[in-house]
């Protein structure tokens, strides 16, 4: 599904991504850990396609297309979700006038009947249930004074309403008190099915617990310099991440 | 837009071809403005004595003023005496087919969804009636006078109401009020007039979609809209389709009259030629628009969607005399390119109990300039007088500007108000945001746009409000990215 070779990429001059190779499975479930710094997010987001990310160097295919050749918005019709660490606010415009106009603009890109009001609220009460949102959310303004756990859920309710192809998690797990994490990993889990992948970038292991990967790699100095299982998590989770710094270090 | 709809239009403009016209001699005044001009202009109308003494004595007064220079916009000075007051409406240029039209303008036109038929018209091509012209105008004239409401050309009001206009006209806008409403005064050439009586609800939106022989606005154009004691009108104002006008000046007056009970609502989606990329050509608009709460209860309400112009000068306001009456006014101003809005409101609270909300909202793109100018006055005798302001710019880019200039004059220790302002920007991660969820750049900005403005859009009649919408955003077409 998802080819990363030899990625590059520079934010303000500084190169961040140091040679990312990477390849994600249909079906899989790959969680990208690391320190600070390290390049999870600019990954993420050079994925997404923010133009103020500079790709210098290797390529990324998706579906067997050159993903870093289309604009963003085609890559998330093309099935690239990414939830965002911070999700930002966009007062005056609905969450629902935002998932429907969503929802319609990635199936009319793939040539699909577009869905009308009814439908679509069918299929966004659905939805929101899976991430347990209160309904009053809805007609509220885009992460408009959401509370932080609020605004990850809603990340995750568009997740399910899209239903993308591969979704990138971008540290969804920050700023969540232990019922949202259970709630937010719950979503992702029902939504997990043999033709979606995940990405899962996180700081800690404790959102592994309730999401398990199948692969877990770890980022450091915007290289990816170790792959393993689940264990891999566990074992970081003990040792903290120097242990891999002096690991590569004598390397 | 219904094709119902667009066919109700195809054949009021029709009508205004062949229609009261006809009986106006078809001739043009030599260029320049003094007293025989407006004497000929008078008799070419066929005025009563009244009106030609009210066109002098505001000529007169014209003389004695300047040129206000007191707003945020600028532009050349302009020679009044370099205009023709006075042209026989002319006939548009026919075309045979849409081909030979402006290829910009078609396209305009599509992404507004104007219809096939309606493209024709605008654009002059002849069309073929559908369906007999005569009798869908007539049943929508018979049913409003039945109800005993009068709808016509202010000409015509001059001729067969001259009571009403004399009581009423200038009655709110004084022709000593300012520079542009004395020369309107002296000089208009026509415009609308409504007359609803006692009691009665019109039952359908009044407009000049639906008036005959008012398809084409003049460049001096006078309205004056009376809703009688306990009477109710909504009037729309203008079309979303671009106008283009060969008249660069345009200084219209709009009075609106509300007696005890009463209620008018008069919604405006202003669309002129807003000049090229570089600003070049476009129209000024120097507008004068007041209302005047005359009775209790009554209540005057503004809804304006401003989108066009290169200069755009308007203060849409209310004078609340009746006691407990309500003066509102909701306002959505454009300005893409280098356009220049000033434009706001004046609530003055006279009666006791009234309330006045203004909800304003700039959004400037390009290198354009948007200005609110409100003033809310309470005198001494206005007890418990309430007002609410919101003010709100929007900037899309770097190179425009937003400007408030709120003036508030209270001398009653009892009015509550209360002034909301804010100013916000499209960021970057905003439209980021709505990328990464499938939604281009263009149509993000729209629904970030139509979003800021919701407040104003549901003061518009259901029709004009998605139509508002898409002329959105087509005007700011461009402004990112």
């Amino acid at each position: 599904m998802l080819e990363i070779k030899n990625l590059h990429a520079n934010v303000g001059g500084k190169e961040i991504l140091k040679g990312i190779d990477l390849t994600v499975n249909t079906g899989e479930v790959h969680a990208i850990m690391g320190p600070n710094g390290s390049g999870k997010s600019t990954l993420a987001q050079v994925l997404a396609g923010r133009k103020e990310y500079e790709v210098t160097k290797g390529e990324v295919i998706f579906n067997g297309k050159n993903l870093l050749e289309l604009s963003p918005e085609d890559r998330a019709r093309e099935g690239i979700f990414l939830a965002f660490q911070y999700p930002v606010e966009i007062p005056g415009v609905s969450n629902v006038n935002l998932l429907k106009t969503a929802i319609n603009e990635i199936r009319k890109y793939n040539s699909e009947e577009e869905l009308d009001a009814m439908e679509f609220m069918t299929l966004l009460k659905k939805k929101m249930k899976l991430v347990e949102m209160d309904q009053s959310l809805l007609s509220r303004s885009v992460n408009d004074g959401f509370s932080g756990g609020e605004k990850k859920r809603n990340e995750i309710l568009q997740m399910a309403v899209l239903e993308p192809k591969l979704s990138i998690l971008d540290e969804t797990d920050s700023g969540l008190d232990i019922d949202a994490l259970r709630i937010v990993a719950n979503g992702v889990n029902k939504l997990k099915s043999p033709d979606r992948s995940t990405i899962v970038v996180t700081h800690y292991q404790r959102l592994l617990n309730y999401i398990v990967p199948d692969y877990v790699h770890v980022l450091y100095n915007g290289k990816i310099v170790k792959s393993g299982t689940k264990e891999l998590a566990l074992e970081l989770e003990a040792k903290g991440y120097d242990w891999l710094k002096e690991q590569k270090e004598f390397a | 837009m219904s094709t119902e709809v667009s066919q109700i239009e195809e054949l009021a403009n029709k009508e205004y071809k062949y229609g009261f016209v006809s009986n106006v001699e078809a001739e043009t005044f030599p260029k320049g403005l003094n007293e025989d001009i407006i004497r000929r202009l008078s008799a070419v109308k066929e005025e009563p004595e009244f009106m030609l003494e009210w066109r002098l004595k505001a000529y007169r007064h014209w003389l004695t003023l300047k040129e206000p220079n007191w707003a945020n916009v600028h532009f050349d000075p302009i020679d009044y005496q370099d205009i023709s007051y006075y042209s026989a409406p002319k006939k548009k240029p026919k075309l045979n087919s849409l081909d030979e039209a402006d290829p910009e303008l078609i396209k305009t036109y599509q992404k507004l969804g104007i219809s096939l038929e309606e493209q024709k018209i605008f654009t002059g091509v002849a069309v073929d009636a559908v369906f007999d012209s005569v009798s869908v105008a007539t049943t929508f004239k018979e049913k409003l006078s039945e109800l005993g409401i009068i709808f016509c050309s202010m000409s015509e009001a001059i001729k067969n109401h001259p009571d009403l206009v004399k009581q009423y006209l200038g009655s709110v806008v004084p022709y000593t009020d300012n520079y542009y409403a004395s020369l309107n005064s002296a000089v208009f050439s026509d415009g609308s007039f409504a007359y609803i009586p006692k009691g009665v609800r019109c039952p359908m939106e009044l407009s000049t979609y639906f008036r005959i022989n008012a398809a084409n606005t003049g460049q001096f154009e006078r309205t004056l809209i009376i809703a009688d004691e306990g009477a109710y009108v909504s009037y729309l104002e203008g079309c979303t389709a671009p106008m283009r006008d060969e008249n660069q000046l345009h200084a219209a007056v709009v009075e609106l009259v509300a007696l005890d009970n009463a209620t008018v609502k008069y919604s405006t989606v202003q669309n002129w030629y807003p000049g090229d990329k570089n600003g070049k050509g476009g129209i000024y608009n120097f507008v004068t628009k007041r209302g005047m709460c005359k009775g209790v209860n009554s209540k005057i309400s503004w809804t304006q969607v401003e989108t066009g112009s290169a200069i755009t000068w308007k203060y849409p306001s209310c004078l609340l005399i009746g006691d407990n009456s309500i003066g509102e006014f909701y306002s959505v101003a454009v300005t893409n390119n280098y356009q220049q809005a000033d434009t706001g409101t004046k609530m003055i609270h006279m009666g006791k109990n009234t309330r006045s909300t203004i909800v304003s909202k700039g959004i400037s793109a390009g290198k354009s300039n948007n200005s609110y100018r409100g003033q809310v006055k309470i005198i001494r005798k206005a007890d418990n007088a309430r007002n609410f302001s919101q003010c709100d710019s929007l900037l899309i880019g770097d190179k425009c500007g937003a400007h408030t200039f709120p003036y508030l004059e209270i001398n009653n220790p009892t009015a509550q108000m209360e002034h909301e302002a804010t100013t916000s920007k499209i960021g970057d991660d905003q439209i980021f945001y709505l990328n990464q969820r499938g939604i281009s750049r263009e149509d993000a900005v729209n629904l970030i746009v139509n979003g800021y403005c919701k407040e104003v859009f549901k003061e518009l009649p259901m029709e004009f409000a998605v139509e508002a919408q898409k002329l959105l955003s087509v005007s700011l077409e461009g402004s990112v990215g």
